[in-house]
């Protein structure tokens, strides 16, 4: 058999290597030369919004619900997250330095308690840090399990858009009346007094983490059902598919990442402000995984960092007295992206490691016939087209 | 009539959770009413009100819905142009009332008449994903381009002096302004002109036929993309001149002023039913009473999640809303 040029893109070691080479240049060359707001802006927050439109994208993308909700799971997690540090954050990193100061000198050399100046690293408050995006995340998906199972079990397509946008809107409300009940969240005038934790290390770690995720889950068999429902649901369902138990999985891990981003994005300005989970953002994620083409991670991942680069660097780019125009010229990329390519930035194509396998029986039947073009998961892209539309 | 009898037998033994649900919230409403009839009596007449101007949005987002599947995000910022067309014509200018509606209405029907041939007749093969996130684009254009200094600013402008003198009697203790009048009057004539025109006239014909079957229809010797154009002008319309009561009733425009209303009539054209012009309007008179009596009674800050709670649970029982059609509903 003859292996193809780029065979070795699709190794994992490499991908594992190449991934450690970004993040190394990103930490030493691209952060030091970024002001703190560029680098917030350019770098952290597009890396947990990318964990947010993959997310979408495994609900819309890979199974064809139409939702809204993601940015109402992502407000969930964000003050589940905030709400857990905001009183467990100082007191478990004294407790844990408290401790540490009382082992005898030997041993205190040998744990990494001591400030690691590469990426601030504290193990008391990371562990805070850690439980609590994990609680964020959790709690979003134990809510999108209820949600997801009621409202999926009965409604299809565009009433689904319009069931999750609704839940969107009664989160920023019951956000914005929640200091009734937990006074720290102070309702309508923000929370604040949140560590700001989060880091490009996290984010990125979180990032590289909810890709390899996704990844795996789409090329075994729970991905290829999913993506059956979405190319047809009635053949699914002949075929012994149970189509409402993969598209409340699917819901359920997407809200899971949009937990989970909900809890980085509260430790990265440290402040949380109810209008920020508004349902006009809402349609942000939506049209990012648009932009980057439906059903396609890589599309996403690059979508995400342009657009955030785009919308924070027309601040600087647009000239003085036109910052206004920012929203205005926004729309109009936006429309003429959707005229000239409908079908995304990447369309199909995916980068290496984020391929379907090449699985040994492929690779002994394309040893006797001459290879395929499509990868057997994308599906067949004709049909695909019509069921989006 | 044994037919409605045994459906209504059939309803209560299948459906008997609902019609327990429905009985206790006639009860909690009945109660509330002998608590204090006027103000309940105020409440309704308030929502009513509020149904009414939702039901003039609500109309236009429901027949593009049910012609080109579409959900025209940018209908709520077409009414927002049309609360500022009127606002300059009788403030800037002194036009009258109804000069001032008329006007708004025309530039509503033909700014939506641009944005469909701009931008989502070159889309209309495409995925329908791609026409929303069109529409979600045009929505914010007309946002913020409108916000910018030489447009209509981003402040808030208040609405002195009102075209009409503000006039209020009281019937058995429930006030009545006659801006309310004017609004059901003017509400209800444009209603039944769109009856008129949907269920008595040749085009209106056409339209039903392509809301049925686009590529029949067009086999039949409809000219569609006419259809569709003039469906989009018939809605800007509406909107217009619903634009133009909203902000007579609450005088404060900005150019963000179409995000809720639009939002909320949306919400009704799908409570209704979305694609039926009668549930449309139903939807919106219960959407309107349904907001101020839980402002009203139970809290004036969780109002929009107690209706988007009661859209949700409507939806689950009845997924295509209140008058909409299962057989219907493709994709």
């Amino acid at each position: 058999m003859q292996k193809s040029r780029f065979h070795f893109l699709g190794q994992s070691w490499l991908f594992w290597l190449s991934l450690i080479l970004i993040f190394l240049l990103a930490q030493w060359v691209l952060m030091p030369r970024l002001s703190e707001f560029r680098k917030t802006a350019w770098v952290i927050f597009p890396s947990i919004m990318a964990i947010i439109c993959l997310g979408l994208n495994l609900i819309y993308g890979f199974n064809g619900q139409f939702s809204l909700g993601q940015w109402g799971f992502y407000g969930i997690g964000a003050y589940a997250a905030a709400l857990v540090t905001y009183h467990w954050a100082g007191r478990v990193s004294y407790l844990i330095k408290g401790i540490v100061v009382q082992l005898p000198p030997l041993l205190q050399k040998l744990i990494p308690m001591a400030q690691i100046e590469l990426f601030h690293f504290d193990a008391g408050r990371s562990a805070v840090l850690l439980f609590a995006l994990l609680f964020g995340a959790l709690l979003a998906a134990v809510i999108s399990l209820g949600f997801g199972y009621i409202v999926l079990l009965r409604l299809g397509s565009d009433y689904f858009g319009i069931a999750t946008l609704g839940f969107t809107i009664m989160v920023q409300v019951l956000i914005i009346n929640s200091d009734q009940v937990i006074p720290e969240t102070k309702g309508a005038r923000g929370m604040i007094g949140i560590p700001q934790m989060t880091s490009f290390f996290w984010a990125f770690l979180f990032l590289i983490l909810a890709i390899v995720v996704m990844r795996n889950i789409l090329y075994s068999s729970v991905g290829r059902a999913i993506m059956s429902v979405r190319e047809d649901e009635v053949a699914a369902q002949a075929m012994g598919i149970n189509t409402l138990k993969y598209k409340t999985i699917s819901f359920v891990i997407g809200s899971f990442f949009a937990g989970l981003a909900g809890g980085l994005y509260a430790h990265l300005y440290a402040f949380l402000s109810p209008g920020y989970f508004s349902f006009v953002r809402s349609f942000d994620p939506m049209i990012i995984i648009v932009f980057g083409g439906l059903g396609n991670m890589t599309g996403t991942i690059l979508a995400t960092f342009l657009w955030a680069i785009t919308l924070e660097g027309m601040r600087i780019w647009l000239p003085q007295g036109f910052e206004a125009w920012r929203f205005v010229v926004y729309p109009i990329v936006l429309l003429l992206m959707m005229l000239l390519r409908p079908q995304g930035l990447m369309g199909r194509y995916e980068v290496g490691f984020l391929r379907a396998p090449k699985w040994p029986l492929r690779a002994a039947a394309q040893a006797e016939v001459k290879p395929q073009v499509a990868p057997a998961a994308a599906g067949n892209p004709q049909s695909e087209e019509e069921k989006l539309s | 009539m044994q037919s409605i009898l045994n459906r209504i037998v059939l309803f209560l033994r299948t459906r008997w959770y609902v019609a327990l649900i429905g009985l206790l919230l006639l009860v909690w409403l009945a109660i509330r009413f002998r608590e204090n009839p006027v103000l309940f009596a105020q409440f309704m007449v308030d929502g009513i009100r509020l149904g009414f101007v939702y039901a003039l949005i609500a109309l236009g987002y429901t027949m593009v819905y049910g012609i080109v599947r579409l959900i025209n995000f940018a209908h709520g910022d077409i009414f927002m142009v049309g609360a500022f067309t009127a606002f300059y014509a009788t403030t800037h200018y002194h036009w009258g009332f109804l000069p001032a509606m008329l006007l708004a209405m025309v530039v509503c029907a033909f700014l939506a008449v641009t944005i469909e041939r701009v931008a989502y007749k070159p889309l209309r093969e495409a995925p329908r994903i791609a026409a929303l996130i069109t529409a979600i684009g045009v929505s914010f254009f007309l946002e913020y381009f409108t916000a910018l200094d030489f447009v209509f600013t981003p402040n808030f402008i208040s609405y002195t002096p009102l075209p009409i003198k503000f006039k209020c009697g009281d019937i058995a203790g429930v006030t009545f302004s006659n801006i309310m009048l004017i609004i059901i009057a003017v509400s209800t004539s444009f209603l039944v002109l769109l009856w008129y025109i949907v269920y008595r006239t040749k085009l209106g014909k056409a339209m039903r036929a392509t809301a049925w079957d686009k590529p029949t229809a067009r086999l039949m010797g409809i000219d569609v993309d006419l259809v569709i154009t003039f469906t989009f002008a018939i809605g800007a319309a509406l909107a217009g001149a619903g634009g133009m009561l909203y902000v007579v009733v609450y005088p404060q425009i900005r150019t963000f002023l179409g995000v809720m209303p639009g939002l909320k009539a949306f919400i009704a054209a799908v409570f209704g039913g979305i694609g039926s012009i009668p549930g449309a309007f139903v939807g919106s008179l219960i959407i309107g009473m349904v907001e101020t009596l839980s402002q009203g009674y139970l809290s004036s800050t969780l109002r929009d999640a107690i209706v988007f709670s009661i859209l949700i649970i409507v939806l689950l029982f009845r997924p295509t809303g209140l008058f909409g059609e299962a057989a219907k509903e493709k994709a």
